[in-house]
């Protein structure tokens, strides 16, 4: 298959581009097109450029074999200012930390960097990736290409638009409760969360430690597999990181739906995507079953004990003492999710809340086991709604928290996700959910790649 | 006699002395670097630093609970304490809460039983100091020692004396530094004590118990407890209710004072640590730990009393460390000599301080213990060359005046440089004379 990668790197193979030439390109779409956008807190346009004019030397030199040894040469990508990078601001969309410089990057950021990829930017994000819409940010909010009246999604709001409006090949985010799927879905570009373990959290600004996992964007979810491929696997830094072969793709799949998942609520023109989406799956030659996933609707509530639980006790180190600045930068929803954290983990009440939703936990995670002892893969939509408009939802936080129904159990459960452009409803962009089991990814990317050759829904981009 | 019952638990902290820190590669061993420059952005509580918990620091608190008879839990996880102070950079510790590493043990003592309650793994902080510069006050954070493991014992209440807590804490020490774990110096912090102490009228657990902290020295150890006994007798006697509190210890007026009351349990806000995977050990893992159990102290004692007739006190002190006891016995066996003579020369003389081999120890040992001549002839020819050279005192002698055998002796002796052997030298002195 012609991916976008191979695309690029065919085109710098072939002379018809220098990874200069491309650094340049995209830079001049920034320029021209994220001013509206948003989606950019720090362009890294020098140091890009720079690189670039090494990596292009270095071709000269050594010709193709650099792609071998580099798989993701002269590509070129954006990071959610979660990451930090090396000497590069990194501000995780808040103010608190807007003259934050880190003296380390994340493994993942290493990783690509040595794998030939290029850092265009740190995008825009809702402050600590508190949010679904990316309106929480304090460096402004991003807007849809799509629409710009529109939200992006979040929190990796601007990672998502990075790729969506073609200012970079692919871009990093994190998903703890939905971030990566949400926008991705929003966006019309493919997004992986991938399951709990599989990557490296080091260097990364902590949400909820037993929750964030370290996802992607891309237009093809065959260059979301190279990306995956590149950065999995233990680094001697996080512990909970583990080698894992995962089950191997298949020709034929046995895949779920869960029913609690097409709940009231929905969009239905949402819906109808999602089951012709399903219908055109099985038309492909797997078999759809109705699956059982009963405690869904217990899985957001449990999230909202354990999410901030986990953040009070991350966001205690900004203290304003040794960086950034003072704890009154924290923005409203920090603040919120700081208190109520506090308040679940006191002596009175972890039983009461904390503890119950670590039970909810287990019991999410075992029906997740047992529908993956009967199914490979389970299909389900990513949001109950098209993207909303600005502002919508900005006041109301409980609805916010609802935007990431049908994306939070997968996190609770730990498995992986991946978000497909699956069609569009009023010429907004409606992403179709494929999770797989545990270090499931290699079945779950076999599966969308045969449904992106036989679509073309993620060929479509947004007239800017 | 006092009337109330001394009730006294301890928490006993003890650093380790691992190469890497507990969850990262910067060096365990942080004395008298330069400030923070031991770092790195884990024991800094960067944001994005990970923890990557040190197996062998792991091992050495299996270790330590071993020699303690304690159970080893076969599962136990790490939890985040949370508080704020500065030297605590991710304003959590990390430690273990409801699942330490080691349960209850049991140790014999001549006083009674002390009972384990647990030992669990945590990690230091960094370290404050206060300073006034040109009349301007500020405290500076070192963070080397941040992250270096700790270990903390905690007992259950079972002293009732000062002196009882001194023999425990010495012996605990000496444990740890057989197993090589920790050099446990209190005055350079690496094994720090707690005392909570409370007077029961009847031997039933009071209400309230003060916790007294930050003793470096055993000698600060028994004056402070016996102070703050002493306060809480009187206190009771006038009829003064005590309260929980924390209180350290002025070694100048001899007295406890009060550093902080705690008007409401603190909340540590205690979960699962999310980025360490939980501690999973099989008997395998425990019997791995246990192989490196060597003798402890209490057994090597015995044994030198028993085996080598050495006496409880020199026992005592040849065991007080792990490379002394290893040299005695290493004496025993080359040299052949009596081991009850090894032992008094080694404990009572000054001139084998610092003596590690057996050809030095027999060099001393020759000079100190001149090998004495008993070769009867040479000796008979020396002895009729001075009864010859004092006729007064054969003379003497033969009068009565038995004594002067006495003076001939050192004659001899003069003649033979202090070599004659006395016994032999008298023998035939009297023979001659008689």
């Amino acid at each position: 298959m012609i991916t976008e990668f191979s695309k690029a790197q065919n085109q710098i193979k072939s002379g018809q581009a220098t990874v200069k030439s491309r650094v340049e390109y995209f830079l001049k779409r920034i320029e021209e097109f994220d001013g509206e956008l948003n989606s950019f807190i720090t362009i890294t346009g020098e140091e890009a450029l720079k690189k670039a004019e090494q990596m292009d030397t270095l071709f000269s030199e050594k010709g193709e074999e650099v792609f071998e040894k580099m798989p993701l040469f002269g590509l070129v990508f954006s990071a959610k200012d979660m990451y930090l990078t090396e000497g590069v601001k990194t501000t995780a969309g808040s103010k608190l930390l807007s003259d934050f410089v880190p003296p380390y990057s994340s493994t993942v950021i290493s990783r690509l960097t040595e794998a030939g990829a290029i850092l265009i930017g740190k995008t825009n994000q809702d402050a600590w990736a508190h949010g679904s819409s990316g309106e929480n940010s304090d460096f402004g909010v991003t807007k849809n290409p799509w629409d710009k009246s529109r939200v992006p999604g979040g929190s990796s709001s601007g990672a998502a638009v990075s790729v969506a409006a073609g200012f970079c090949d692919f871009a990093m985010g994190t998903d703890t409760g939905g971030s990566v799927r949400l926008p991705a879905s929003f966006t019309n570009v493919v997004g992986l969360k991938p399951t709990y373990g599989a990557i490296s959290r080091y260097g990364v600004i902590a949400m909820a430690s037993s929750l964030d996992t370290m996802g992607n964007f891309a237009i093809s979810s065959s260059d979301s597999k190279k990306i995956f491929d590149i950065v999995k696997g233990q680094d001697g830094f996080d512990q909970t990181v583990l080698d894992v072969n995962g089950a191997a793709p298949k020709t034929k799949y046995t895949i779920g739906v869960p029913k609690q998942y097409f709940s009231e609520g929905m969009d239905p023109s949402v819906e109808r995507l999602v089951l012709d989406a399903i219908e055109k799956i099985s038309q492909m030659g797997h078999k759809v079953v109705e699956v059982e996933l009963p405690s869904t609707d217990y899985a957001i509530s449990a999230y909202y004990v354990i999410c901030p639980a986990e953040v009070s006790s991350n966001l205690g180190r900004y203290d304003g003492v040794r960086m950034g600045l003072n704890r009154d930068a924290f923005g409203d929803e920090a603040k919120r999710r700081i208190m109520l954290g506090t308040y679940v983990l006191e002596s009175g009440y972890v039983d009461a809340y904390y503890n119950k939703a670590v039970a909810v936990r287990d019991l999410i995670k075992s029906e997740f086991e047992q529908a993956f002892s009967k199914v490979d893969l389970m299909l389900a939509p990513v949001s109950p709604t098209l993207p909303f408009k600005l502002g919508e939802k900005s006041n109301d936080p409980l609805s916010m928290y609802l935007a990431d129904v049908y994306t939070v159990a997968i996190n609770i459960a730990g498995v992986c996700a991946l978000s497909v452009p699956c069609g569009f409803s009023d010429d907004l962009p409606v992403g179709l959910q494929i999770i797989g089991p545990s270090f499931g990814e290699q079945m779950v990317f076999d599966l969308a790649q045969s449904y992106q050759e036989a679509t073309d829904w993620h060929t479509k981009s947004p007239k800017l | 006699m006092n009337k109330y019952k001394t009730i006294i638990g301890l928490e006993v902290h003890i650093e380790q002395n691992t190469e890497s820190k507990m969850f990262c590669r910067c060096s365990g061993r942080y004395f008298e670097k330069e400030p923070n420059s031991n770092t790195c952005p884990v024991c800094l509580g960067l944001p994005g630093a990970m923890p990557f918990a040190n197996r062998k620091a792991i091992q050495n608190t299996i270790l330590f609970g071993l020699s303690f008879g304690c159970e080893i839990a076969k599962y136990s996880k790490f939890d985040r304490k949370h508080y704020f102070y500065p030297d605590l950079p991710k304003s959590f510790q990390i430690s273990q809460y409801d699942l330490p590493l080691c349960g209850e043990g049991v140790c014999e003592f001549g006083f009674g039983k002390v009972r384990i309650k647990r030992i669990h793994q945590e990690e230091d902080t960094g370290k404050l100091t206060h300073i006034e510069e040109a009349g301007a006050k500020s405290s500076l954070v070192d963070f080397n020692r941040s992250g270096v493991p700790l270990m903390e014992m905690v007992t259950e209440p079972d002293f009732t004396s000062a002196d009882d807590v001194v023999t425990f804490l010495k012996y605990v020490q000496k444990v740890v530094r057989y197993l090589g774990i920790s050099d446990a110096d209190m005055e350079k912090g690496s094994m720090r004590l707690e005392a909570n102490i409370s007077l029961s009228p009847d031997g039933s657990l009071p209400d309230y118990k003060v916790e007294l902290k930050n003793i470096n020295s055993f000698k600060f150890l028994k004056g402070a407890i016996e102070a703050e006994v002493k306060r809480q007798e009187e206190a009771l006697n006038s009829g003064e209710k005590l309260i929980q509190e924390t209180r350290g210890y002025d070694q100048v007026r001899k007295k406890t004072v009060r550093q902080r009351v705690k008007e409401t349990a603190s909340d540590y806000r205690y979960f699962p640590e999310p980025d360490l995977l939980p501690i999973v050990l099989t008997d395998k893992d425990i019997d791995e730990v246990r192989s490196r159990l060597p003798e402890l102290p209490i057994a090597k004692q015995l044994r030198f009393e028993s085996s080598f007739g050495v006496s409880v006190q020199y026992a005592e002190l040849l065991t007080e460390d792990r490379d002394k006891a290893d040299f005695f016995e290493h004496l025993v066996k080359e040299t052949k000599l009596d081991p009850k003579k090894i032992a008094s020369e080694l404990i009572n003389n000054k001139n084998y301080e610092g003596v590690s081999s057996v050809e030095e120890f027999k060099r001393i040992f020759e000079r100190e213990n001149p090998t004495l001549e008993s070769d009867i002839d040479l000796i008979t020819g020396i002895v009729s060359k001075v009864l010859e050279a004092n006729q007064d005192a054969v003379a003497k002698y033969k009068a009565g005046k038995l004594e002067v055998i006495g003076f001939l002796i050192g004659q001899v002796q003069r003649e033979l440089k202090g070599k004659a052997d006395p016994a032999e030298t008298k023998k035939i002195l009297e023979n001659l004379l008689s």
